[in-house]
């Protein structure tokens, strides 16, 4: 499978990344890892006019603490997220579930910015980003913004991220200590969750979703019902109130929903904080 | 567009149409028909080669993604009549059976030893997720890999490769 023709341009930094984008706007893509977005050109499903490389921008692959936070450039690969000791010791949560992506050969290329602008709601990343509380930087012709990732996710692989913006780096507040756990039911090795959920229990919890809507989404009743005093088992069963999970070869709706409430009460006494 | 690589140890340059992927790049272009294209989706990683040192599907790479990059294809393992210590443990332990999935295999198996020199079973075959056996012949090739990680010959010495410090230099990423 080939792609479709394209025009190929390089970015060498940041600003003529943004300044491609302004001058392409929507016909224009950019092209990181490539692992969400070739594998669509081949298929055919996207046909961008313009693919700007922007997986040579190596200020922007980075894992550093600052303050009560961890960052992480857009491009760092998810192999360098998977070992690296600051994640490890201070999002470990995060650390594990780049991790579960794909296989090896996949985790090479693929980049923490391309998961989350990409906004595929079978994608793991953003699940722990949103139960994680991150937040998504991006640049674009009149400076930098921050959205929290709760406004990010905005619909069907799209994100609030404007067509001349450029994701540049994910702040994760330090979860040291806390409890988490990442619950991926699949079939098959490699293959994206049927359903995943991320949790962090840290005083409050945050539960987040795989593949039970049409973006990546927090289970707001599963930490409501929390807050308000439930158990963990009485939680769960929340997990999937009020969502419209996709049905597809691999389950139904019911079962995505079945799965949901199984995999919430799993991972709510996983992480469980060990007091 | 023109981009240069090493493959193997030689610097090629070549004119390439953007669209034009890695494995075809190394199949139709450099003429290395090692590399085999089996799924075509990024799943069975039959087309495994390394880039920078690490594994990679060249199904799902663009050659212009590799302008500049230091490639390893199945062919680069042995030197000359002397196969490499994973090649060598996949014909001593029968790691193969149609041989189809056996290039990809070898190079994933290689890059996971260098990241990890002493696995468990358990750990080689969740290394090897992203490579499928249309033979499931795993077995053997969980046992060959082991083999060759027992006999400490974890493959990074062999194939020179720079590992994770050797991906695509930023210098070469000027605007074309």
């Amino acid at each position: 499978m080939i792609p479709a023709r394209f025009d190929y341009r390089r970015a060498g930094s940041t600003d003529e990344a943004v300044g491609l984008l302004t001058e392409h706007g929507d016909d224009a893509k950019l092209l990181a890892g490539g692992h969400s977005l070739l594998p669509l050109m081949k298929l055919r499903l996207a046909a961008p006019a313009v693919l700007i490389d922007i997986g040579r921008l190596s200020d922007l692959s980075y894992i550093r603490e600052e303050g009560d936070a961890v960052v992480v450039g857009a491009l760092t690969r998810h192999r360098d997220i998977e070992v690296s000791d600051v994640l490890g010791r201070h999002v470990p949560l995060l650390a594990h579930v780049a991790g579960q992506i794909g296989d090896p050969q996949v985790r090479h290329r693929g980049t923490i910015g391309g998961s989350l602008a990409h906004g595929d709601p079978a994608s793991d990343l953003p699940a722990a980003c949103l139960a994680l509380g991150a937040s998504i930087t991006a640049v674009g012709p009149t400076g930098s913004r921050t959205i929290a990732a709760d406004d990010f996710f905005t619909g069907f692989l799209e994100t609030a991220l404007r067509p001349d913006e450029v994701l540049t780096e994910v702040t994760l507040p330090k979860a040291t200590g806390a409890g988490w756990s990442f619950q991926k039911f699949n079939r098959r090795a490699q293959d994206w969750a049927i359903v995943g959920v991320a949790a962090v229990r840290n005083g409050t919890a945050g539960v987040a979703l795989v593949n039970m809507g049409s973006t990546p989404l927090r289970a707001r009743a599963v930490e409501e019902a929390l807050a308000s005093g439930a158990g963990d088992a009485e939680a769960a069963d929340h997990a999937a109130d009020g969502l419209e999970p996709p049905e597809d070869l691999n389950a139904s709706a019911e079962y995505r929903r079945h799965l949901a409430r199984v995999l919430v009460r799993r991972a709510l006494q996983e992480a469980r904080p060990s007091t | 567009m023109n981009i240069t690589v090493t493959v193997n140890g030689e610097t090629a340059t070549h004119d390439v149409e953007p669209r034009l992927l890695l494995v075809h790049y190394l199949r139709d272009v450099v003429g290395l028909t090692g590399t085999n294209v089996g799924c075509d989706t990024s799943s069975c990683g039959a087309c495994t080669v390394h880039v920078g040192g690490e594994s990679v599907k060249s199904c799902t790479m663009l050659a212009v993604q590799a302008d500049g990059a230091d490639i390893t294809t199945i062919e680069g393992l042995a030197q000359g009549d002397v196969l490499h210590p994973m090649q060598r443990a996949f014909r001593e332990n029968h790691g193969l059976q149609c041989g189809f999935c056996t290039p990809g295999m070898v190079m994933a198996a290689v890059s996971l030893l260098e990241e990890h020199p002493h696995p468990t079973e358990a750990e080689v075959r969740e290394g090897l997720e992203g490579n499928l056996c249309r033979c499931t012949g795993y077995h053997n090739i969980v046992k060959a890999v082991l083999a060759a990680a027992d006999a400490g010959d974890s493959g990074a010495a062999a194939t020179g490769s720079p590992g994770v410090a050797g991906r695509v230099p930023a210098s070469a990423g000027a605007p074309s």
